[in-house]
């Protein structure tokens, strides 16, 4: 097994620390990990993305071409990446701010519409949370509980009351993710 | 107790530090390598193992301090990127005219000058070649992965101690900002004062009243003294380059087509060899894990071999000097690097290569 993935949105909507929960519970179970965020000041405001590589073996280069999955977030990475999606790979977008939806017949195309989930919610900043929930859905590389469990890890105490609500999301996003 | 983590490069650094029993730590902060002195002070080790860390007013500061600990037979250390590097290479000179060992991270970003805050590797000849005045060298590690970062922090310190140089890690922007697996090594006591007066008879500890004087010095008016210590130093140097050479060969048994290619360009490169060997292209890569010892003799044996070498480089060309002067013409060798910290894709490096074949 092995999984190529790129998370690519806007800076503050989480996708860093989305691609870093993926790679945390890739690591607990077990499996091989290499988390290459685009670092710099194209974060501040602009486009942010990382590459997350989940693999039973070694991994040699952290930094793809082409990708198994694209978790696309705002119209210039989708414009972006979207080419860059091997033949039969995977594309998951959030409609919210497409102008112009995905073309491609050559790979499988789903839509979750997190951003209207999470604002429905009580706390939007379970948005990334829903897209991750999402694309393991579709994409079930690691265990949800193995998701839980690295939340339970990384936050820190004083946020360990969110937990509940990021496993709402999680949920969510398995429930709402469709093919487009 | 060895724990398995998901950490940056750059705080596998710091986390290593504290477990090899570093005794101090003295910087600057500049991106890309920020997390290192972030990390140590988000850890407080002077509260656990007694380490010091502390930011200075400036880089050139951070190398005094460092000359100040290592002159007392301490384990200290500074990091910085590029610009922050060249800052401190008068420091460094002294330290490997004073013959201390320290060590020295260079999360390289893309220069010259200020240049970009993306990976680069072209620092490679301020590494290894010196870098500030006088004849010298610094034992140079090469990390390529994030449990590579952890690792080289305790050898690079146990070869700066054994040949009394300053040793530096030369990482870049790559290795530094991401996440792997990490098995960060067991907890390592800080030597004791008498751990010190054992193992360095030239540490500045206090004169006691029954031995002469120690000095720590880079200074000797004397032409004839300072050749003898400058041929004493060289005899260290020549020991180095026989004993502390390491490399990593990857499919290169049978390869007709050799990459060279160091830290993160290795990482790329591995993918390359993959892609290649997929096509029935038998591409290996040779990987110097030591910039300096270079690993001339090795890739020596492999001038009868290949075809053909390709260094990939991120700079216009600099580590192909020293593989160039291995081979000494008995092979093609060419280079491909990227500049500005632009980072080429395995697949590029692979067209790169089927351009020479």
């Amino acid at each position: 097994m092995k999984e190529e993935l790129i998370i690519a949105g806007f800076g503050g909507q989480g996708v860093l620390s989305m691609g870093k929960m993926l790679a945390y519970s890739a690591l607990m179970d077990g499996k091989e990990v290499t988390w290459m965020p685009a670092y710099g000041p194209e974060q501040r405001g602009g486009t942010a993305n990382v590459t997350v590589i989940v693999s039973e073996d070694r991994i040699s280069s952290p930094v793809l071409n082409y990708y198994d999955t694209a978790i696309i977030l705002n119209q210039q990475s989708l414009e972006k990446f979207e080419p860059l999606i091997k033949p039969g790979g995977t594309l998951i977008y959030d409609p919210n701010g497409i102008t112009h939806a995905p073309k491609r017949t050559d790979i499988t195309i789903y839509a979750i519409e997190a951003m209207k989930a999470a604002t429905e919610t009580e706390n939007i900043k379970s948005f990334n949370m829903i897209v991750l929930g999402g694309y393991l859905k579709v994409k079930p590389i690691v265990k949800v509980e193995s998701v839980l469990k690295a939340l339970r890890k990384t936050l820190p105490e004083r946020h360990q009351d969110l937990i509940p609500v990021n496993e709402a999301g999680l949920r969510k996003g398995m429930e709402i993710i469709r093919k487009a | 107790m060895e724990e398995v983590r998901l950490l940056k490069g750059n705080e596998a650094i710091a986390l290593a530090a504290i477990r090899c029993g570093a005794d101090g730590y003295f910087g600057y902060p500049i991106t890309p390598q920020s997390e290192i002195m972030e990390t140590l002070m988000a850890e407080k080790p002077w509260e656990t193992t007694g380490m010091v860390c502390l930011q200075a007013e400036s880089e050139v500061a951070s190398i005094y301090m460092v000359f100040g600990g290592a002159a007392c037979g301490k384990r200290v250390m500074t990091s910085s990127s590029s610009p922050g590097v060249s800052l401190m290479q008068e420091g460094i000179s002294f330290l490997s005219g004073a013959d201390l060992p320290a060590l020295i991270v260079n999360v390289q970003r893309g220069g010259p000058g200020l240049g970009t805050i993306q990976p680069s590797q072209s620092d490679y000849f301020q590494a290894t070649k010196g870098g500030g005045h006088g004849d010298y060298h610094l034992i140079v590690l090469a990390p390529y992965s994030v449990q590579e970062m952890a690792d080289f922090v305790d050898l690079a310190f146990t070869l700066a101690f054994r040949y009394r140089m300053p040793a530096m890690i030369l990482s870049d922007g790559m290795i530094g900002q991401m996440m792997e697996k990490v098995v960060l090594p067991p907890f390592k006591p800080r030597a004791t004062d008498q751990e010190i007066e054992q193992s360095c008879p030239w540490a500045l500890r206090g004169k006691a009243h029954s031995r002469g004087q120690r000095i720590a010095s880079s200074l000797e008016l004397d032409p004839a003294i300072m050749e003898k210590q400058n041929v004493e130093r060289q005899e260290r140097y020549a020991l180095v380059q026989e004993r502390e050479v390491r490399c990593e060969e990857y499919c290169c048994e049978d390869a007709e087509y050799l990459f060279v290619a160091f830290g993160s360009c290795a990482r790329l490169c591995q993918k390359s060899v993959e892609l290649l060997r997929a096509e029935g292209i038998k591409a290996g890569l040779l990987r110097p894990i030591t910039l300096w010892p270079f690993p001339s003799r090795i890739l020596e044996r492999y001038a009868s071999q290949v075809r053909r070498m390709l260094c990939v480089e991120l700079n216009s060309g600099q580590m192909i000097e020293d593989v160039r002067l291995a081979v000494n013409g008995r092979v093609p060798v060419v280079h491909y690097g990227r500049m500005g910290g632009v980072v080429p894709t395995p697949e590029e490096i692979v067209e790169e290569l089927k351009k020479s074949l």
